[in-house]
């Protein structure tokens, strides 16, 4: 990566590198805000709010932070970045940031944002690593968003909450589909995504660790 | 980091660029600008915030009372306060002696507030304190829905100790002071998804229609752990335990017990039902 340009820096993380479906990092909260398209933005908006400002400040100091307490460095910003958003959700957002409880809190814990703080930040200037930190906040929103529709559409039978399919509740035809609101939902759909990925970009696929040998007997 | 331009440039400056990174003064002086910038940020940003998340949290607290009491199914309104302002009288009741107090501004009255203060406020004996709150305002607020005149629903402020944190509500009855209309809470800490069910509409459903007093007048709610069994007696005051959160529904169990009890509403309550039959 070391001689990739901005455009690679970017555009790399939505589909060729992405957070989720490659590295498989920010799983969790992938299945906790999804079901609903506007949470899932929410938190979209949320991530890439820390992750820029985050990889900003971080590459901004990083030729003078003690190596030692790097982690601990990284840590202190990003919580803080973490509870002004929260803050700021709960100013301008009360019911979505009633929604989200404390999965936005949880950002501070998204393996994605920690990640790139010390894969990327430590190493290279401001503008790179905000380039790369919308990168990869697409890259992780690209995911959301789609398992967010997925989930909301089959589960609840809306979009943005606007029906599509009406509910049988409602006197529609559309019997809502349960398992779409529980969470395993969201661990079927990423799986799905990947294997969609991996299907259209075949080098995805990771070399298996071991073949399996077709048994013969003559050899014992 | 490795200039050593360091005699060029003057003084402090100087000293800090050939320091180098993972010297202990070098790492104490990072470390302690870092905390202190992200903290003025942090502090910055909340004190900032402030008056409108307080001004969020008094609007969702209206909402819920008026979710309580069915109103907001009713009216279809968008505009919380209007309807608020509208439908709902606030009077203020004198716990112990369970009459109303004339205040000059019932609205203002804050019974949180009230409940830590030593002059206002009633330390809970210990034995008699189920819902496990140590302490409770003297004076309460009271929420009446009037329709043409009469009381159609009354609205207490209920809160007890559930798992991990004191969960505050409303519970709302019809004019018969025993038939709940509602169950609300505008404020906990419980586990989303276990005990956060108390928030789950469908959950809440369940204790519309129950009764909190059985026919001699004295209080009886509760929640029971897993499904009530409709054919038992008593069945009308009792609601469905939530699964995985059994803490937390004793927690409401005894929330319940206690504020619809005689340390609680109950000298209140009498005195409204006696009313309403006399």
């Amino acid at each position: 990566m070391a001689s990739s340009g901005p455009k690679q820096v970017l555009y790399d993380p939505v589909f060729d590198n992405n957070p989720i479906t490659l590295q498989m990092l920010g799983i969790c909260s992938a299945l906790a805000v999804t079901t609903r398209m506007d949470t899932a933005l929410t938190m979209c908006v949320a991530v890439i709010a820390v992750l820029v400002l985050s990889n900003a400040s971080i590459s901004l100091i990083r030729n003078h932070i003690p190596t030692n307490v790097r982690i601990i460095i990284h840590m202190t910003i990003i919580a803080s970045l973490v509870i002004v958003v929260d803050e700021m959700l709960k100013a301008y957002a009360y019911d979505i940031s009633k929604r989200m409880s404390v999965f936005v809190g949880l950002i501070i814990t998204n393996c994605i944002v920690l990640g790139r703080a010390e894969a990327f930040a430590m190493k290279y200037g401001v503008g790179m690593s905000i380039l790369d930190a919308i990168g990869n906040a697409l890259g992780y929103s690209v995911i959301l968003i789609a398992v967010a529709f997925f989930r909301e559409l089959f589960g609840s039978g809306t979009i943005f909450g606007v029906t599509i399919l009406p509910l049988t509740t409602d006197g529609g035809w559309y019997n809502a589909n349960g398992l779409m609101l529980l969470a395993p939902s969201a661990f079927f759909i990423i799986g799905l995504l990947i294997w969609a990925l991996r299907a259209w970009k075949p080098e995805q696929v990771e070399k298996s660790e071991y073949k399996i040998q077709v048994h013969r007997m003559e050899a014992i | 980091m490795s200039e050593k331009q360091a005699q060029s440039s003057t003084g402090l400056l100087a000293k800090w660029r050939s320091m180098p990174n993972d010297s202990a003064a070098k790492m104490l002086v990072v470390t302690v600008s870092l905390c202190f910038v992200c903290s003025v940020i942090v502090s910055g940003v909340a004190i900032t915030l402030r008056p409108m998340q307080v001004a969020n949290k008094a609007l969702e607290k209206n909402r819920v009372i008026l979710e309580s009491a069915g109103l907001l199914d009713e009216e279809k309104t968008e505009d919380i306060q209007t309807l608020f302002d509208e439908r709902v009288e606030v009077r203020v009741v004198d716990l112990g002696s369970g009459e109303y107090v004339d205040i000059s501004n019932p609205k203002t009255h804050d019974q949180r507030k009230a409940s830590k203060d030593p002059t206002r406020n009633y330390p809970i004996p210990n034995e008699r304190d189920v819902a496990n709150i140590k302490r409770r305002a003297q004076q309460a607020s009271v929420y009446l829905v009037r329709r043409e005149g009469k009381l159609q629903n009354l609205i207490i402020p209920v809160h007890g100790y559930g798992l991990w944190s004191t969960m505050y509500g409303f519970l709302a009855l019809e004019s018969d002071i025993k038939t709940v209309t509602g169950l609300s809470f505008y404020e906990h800490a419980e586990t989303p998804g276990l005990g956060g069910e108390i928030d789950n509409p469908k959950w809440r459903a369940r204790w519309v229609g129950k009764f909190s007093h059985d026919e001699q007048g004295s209080p009886r709610l509760e929640v029971v752990k897993g499904r009530v069994d409709d054919s038992r007696d008593g069945a009308v005051h009792q609601v469905d335990g939530i699964a995985g959160a059994t803490l937390t529904s004793v927690g409401v169990s005894n929330m319940m017990r206690y504020w619809l009890g005689d340390n609680g509403f109950g000298p209140y309550l009498a005195k409204l039902r006696a009313n309403s039959e006399g």
